[in-house]
C-alpha cells in the first residue's frame, strides 16, 4: 500500500513537472513584453531593452526556466511582474477564496446531487422524476458563466430595482461590503455569507445537476443487480436493502468524480471568479497570463495541477478505503 | 441506416438530432434568413439597445432586440451558430480523431508502448484543460482555425482510454480471434472488426464532446480569446451583453440559451445512442422490469415517457 502511494505520488510530481515546463515554454514563446509595465508610457527602446534586461526577460529560455526551477527548490517563487510583490504573498492571498469557493461548492454538488438523484430513482416515472431529469439536463448543459449573469441579473439587479426583500437581494460583485469592517463579528459573516451566495448557486447548481443525472442512473443500475433481487426475495426489509444492498453499490462510482470533477471544477472557478470579481486563484490566473506575467502564471498553473494529481490521488485512495476488492490489488 | 432508424426511434436522440439540425438548419442559410447584416452598425442613438420584438426605423422587426452597437441580436445568433457548430464539429473530430488513433494503437501494440501512450495519456488527463486553453491561445493570434486545434489536442485523452479498453476487450473475444486464426492481416482485422465493434462508446463520447467544445468555444470568446471580434460567436455575445445587463438583458440572455440548448441536445443524442445503439449496456433489464411494473398496473407511458429517463 505504502509503495503503492508513493508510486503514485512520484508520477503525479512528474505530471505536475511536465505541466509545468510546458507552460513555462507555452507563457515564453506568447508574444507580448512584460517589460512594457516597467518603463513609462511613451518610452524608447534603450529604456524598454534595459527594463528587459533587469528583468532577465534578455536570456535564452533554457537559461530562464532553469533559474526558475532553482530559485523555486530553494522556496523561491519569484516576485510578480505587475503587482510588484513576491508571488507567493500573491498566492496567498488568493489560495483561500479559491479553496473556500471550491470546498463548498463541491460539498453542495455531493450532498444535492446524492440527494436528488437517489429521490429521481425512488420516484422513477413519476411527474417529479421527469421534472427532475428536463432540470438537471437544462442546467447541466448551461456554460457558468452564462449562469452566473443570469443569477446576478435577477437576484442583484432585478431584485434591488423591484425592491424585493432583503433576503432575496444578493450582492453581485465581490467577497465583503465596502463597510464591512464596521460591522459587529456575526454582521460581518452574514456579509461574507452574502457575498458567497451567489458564486457559490452557480458552482454548485451546474455541479449538482451532473451529479444527480450520475446517481439516479447509478441507483437504478444497482437495483438490477441479481443480489437486490435476493435480498428482497429473502424478506429484507425495503428501506434496508435500498440502504445496505443498492445505495452502498450506487455511491461507489460517485467516489471516483471526485477525482474527474476536480478539472472540470477549477475551469469553473476561473469564469466565476472573473464575473464575480471573487479575489481567487482564477482571477489571478487569467489576469496574469493576460498581462504575461509570467512568474504567476507558473505559479498557479502548478498550484492547479498539484490540486488536480492529488484530487485523483485521493480519490483512487477513497476507492481503495470503500471497495474491499480493490484494496487486495492495490496493497 | 437501420443504426439510424433505430436511434430515431429513441425519443431523446430524435429531440437531441431535431435541435441540433435545426440549429445547422438556420447556421447553413444564415445569409438567407438574417433580417439584418450580423455586423452592420447604422445610427447608432436609435438603433442601439431596441428591445426584442421591436420594430427598427428601417422596418426591419428584431425578433430578438439590438445590441449596445445597433446589431440585430438575431442576425448575430445565427451567423454565431456558424462558428459555434463548426467548432464543435471540427474540434470533436480532431480529438476523437487522435484519441481512437493513440488507444488503438496502444492496445494493439501492448508492451513498452502500450505503458509509454496511457503514461502520457494521464499525464495530459490531469494537466488542468482551462490552463493549457489560456496558455495556447495567448501564444497565436485568436482565430477560427487555433480554436478548432487547441481544443481538439486537449480533448483526446478520455478518447483514447475509451479506446484503448474497448479494443483490448474486443481481442479476447472468439469472433476476433477466429478472424486472426484465418489469417487476417493486422490492418484489415482493425477496421472490418475492431473499429467497428469499439464505434458505440466513441460515437457516444462524440456527440458529448460536441456538446462540450461548444461550450469551451463560448467561454474562451467571453474571455477575449475566441474567434476574434468583429464576428458574432455566442461567447463574444454573452460578453457584450454583459456590460449592459441592466439595461439590455436580452443581449447576454439569447446565446447563452442558445449555448444551454446546443449543449443540450448533443447530450441527448450521447444518452440516446448509448442506450439504442449497445445492446450490451444494462438497458435489457429495464424494459423488463417496466413490463413487470405495467401487469402491476402502472404503464410506463404514465410516468411522463420514458425518453426522458437518463437510464
Amino acid at each position: 500500500m505504502l509503495r503503492q502511494l508513493a508510486r503514485r505520488l512520484a508520477l503525479g510530481a512528474g505530471v505536475v513537472f511536465v505541466v509545468v515546463t510546458l507552460t513555462f515554454i507555452l507563457i515564453s514563446l506568447a508574444p507580448g513584453d512584460p517589460a512594457r509595465l516597467w518603463v513609462a508610457p511613451g518610452a524608447g527602446e534603450a529604456e524598454l531593452e534595459a527594463a528587459r534586461r533587469a528583468l532577465g526577460l534578455d536570456r535564452p529560455i533554457a537559461l530562464r526556466y532553469l533559474a526558475w526551477l532553482g530559485n523555486l527548490a530553494r522556496g523561491d517563487w519569484g516576485v510578480s511582474l505587475v503587482q510588484h510583490r513576491p508571488v507567493l504573498r500573491v498566492i496567498a492571498d488568493a489560495l483561500p477564496y479559491t479553496v473556500l469557493l471550491s470546498a463548498t461548492s463541491l460539498l453542495i454538488t455531493y450532498l444535492a446531487g446524492v440527494l436528488l438523484g437517489v429521490i429521481q430513482a425512488i420516484k422513477r416515472r413519476t411527474a417529479l422524476d421527469t421534472g427532475l431529469t428536463v432540470a438537471t439536463l437544462i442546467v447541466y448543459g448551461m456554460p457558468a458563466y452564462w449562469l452566473a449573469i443570469m443569477l446576478v441579473l435577477v437576484f442583484a439587479y432585478s431584485a434591488a430595482r423591484f425592491d424585493w426583500p432583503g433576503w432575496l437581494q444578493f450582492p453581485a460583485l465581490g467577497v465583503a461590503a465596502l463597510d464591512a469592517d464596521f460591522l459587529t463579528p456575526w454582521g460581518r459573516l452574514a456579509d461574507r455569507l452574502r457575498h458567497l451566495a451567489l458564486p457559490l448557486a452557480t458552482l454548485g447548481a451546474i455541479g449538482a445537476a451532473g451529479m444527480a443525472r450520475f446517481v439516479r442512473g447509478a441507483v437504478l443500475d444497482a437495483r438490477g443487480n441479481a443480489f437486490v433481487r435476493t435480498a428482497r426475495a429473502k424478506g429484507l426489509h425495503p428501506v434496508v436493502v435500498e440502504v445496505r444492498h443498492v445505495l452502498r453499490n450506487a455511491l461507489l462510482p460517485v467516489i471516483t468524480l471526485l477525482g474527474l470533477s476536480l478539472p472540470a471544477l477549477f475551469s469553473g472557478t476561473v469564469f466565476v471568479e472573473v464575473i464575480f470579481a471573487w479575489p481567487g486563484m482564477g482571477r489571478v490566473m487569467v489576469d496574469a497570463v493576460g498581462a504575461r506575467d509570467y512568474p504567476v502564471v507558473m505559479a498557479t498553473t502548478a498550484i492547479f495541477a498539484m490540486l488536480v494529481v492529488l484530487g485523483n490521488l485521493l480519490a483512487d485512495l477513497l476507492y481503495a478505503v470503500v471497495d474491499p476488492r480493490l484494496r487486495r490489488d492495490t496493497a | 441506416m437501420k443504426a439510424l432508424r433505430t436511434l430515431l426511434a429513441d425519443g431523446r436522440a430524435a429531440t437531441g438530432l431535431a435541435i441540433l439540425g435545426v440549429f445547422c438548419a438556420l447556421a447553413l442559410l444564415a445569409p438567407i434568413l438574417a433580417p439584418a447584416d450580423p455586423a452592420a452598425q447604422r445610427d447608432i442613438l436609435a438603433t442601439r439597445f431596441l428591445a426584442p420584438l421591436a420594430v427598427g426605423s428601417d422596418g426591419v422587426m428584431h425578433w430578438l432586440g439590438t445590441d449596445a452597437f445597433g446589431r440585430d441580436v438575431y442576425s448575430r445568433l445565427i451567423y454565431g451558430a456558424r462558428i459555434s457548430l463548426a467548432v464543435g464539429f471540427l474540434s470533436v473530430a480532431v480529438s476523437i480523431g487522435l484519441g481512437t488513433a493513440i488507444g488503438v494503437t496502444s492496445a494493439l501494440a501492448g508492451g513498452v508502448t502500450e505503458r509509454a501512450l496511457m503514461a502520457i495519456t494521464d499525464a495530459a488527463l490531469a494537466m488542468p484543460r482551462i490552463v493549457l486553453l489560456l496558455a495556447l491561445v495567448t501564444l497565436w493570434e485568436p482565430s477560427l482555425v487555433l480554436v478548432v486545434l487547441v481544443l481538439g489536442f486537449t480533448g483526446w485523452m478520455t478518447v483514447a482510454r475509451l479506446a484503448r479498453a474497448e479494443v483490448k476487450g474486443l481481442l479476447t473475444r472468439p469472433f476476433v480471434e477466429a478472424a486472426r486464426s484465418s489469417g487476417l492481416g493486422r490492418m484489415r482485422l482493425l477496421w472490418r472488426h475492431l473499429i467497428p465493434n469499439a464505434s458505440t462508446p466513441l460515437i457516444v463520447a462524440a456527440a458529448l464532446g460536441v456538446g462540450n467544445a461548444i461550450m469551451l468555444e463560448a467561454g474562451l470568446s467571453f474571455l477575449g480569446l475566441g474567434v476574434p471580434a468583429p464576428a458574432p460567436s455566442w461567447g463574444n455575445m454573452i460578453a457584450g451583453g454583459r456590460d449592459a445587463l441592466v439595461n439590455a438583458p436580452w443581449v447576454a440572455t439569447f446565446p447563452g440559451l442558445a449555448v444551454a440548448l446546443a449543449v443540450v441536445s448533443c447530450n441527448l443524442i450521447g444518452d440516446g445512442t448509448r442506450d439504442v445503439l449497445d445492446p450490451t449496456t444494462l438497458h435489457r433489464p429495464t424494459r423488463w422490469r417496466r413490463g413487470r411494473r405495467g401487469r402491476r398496473g402502472r404503464s410506463a407511458a404514465e410516468g411522463g415517457g420514458p425518453w426522458l429517463s437518463g437510464e
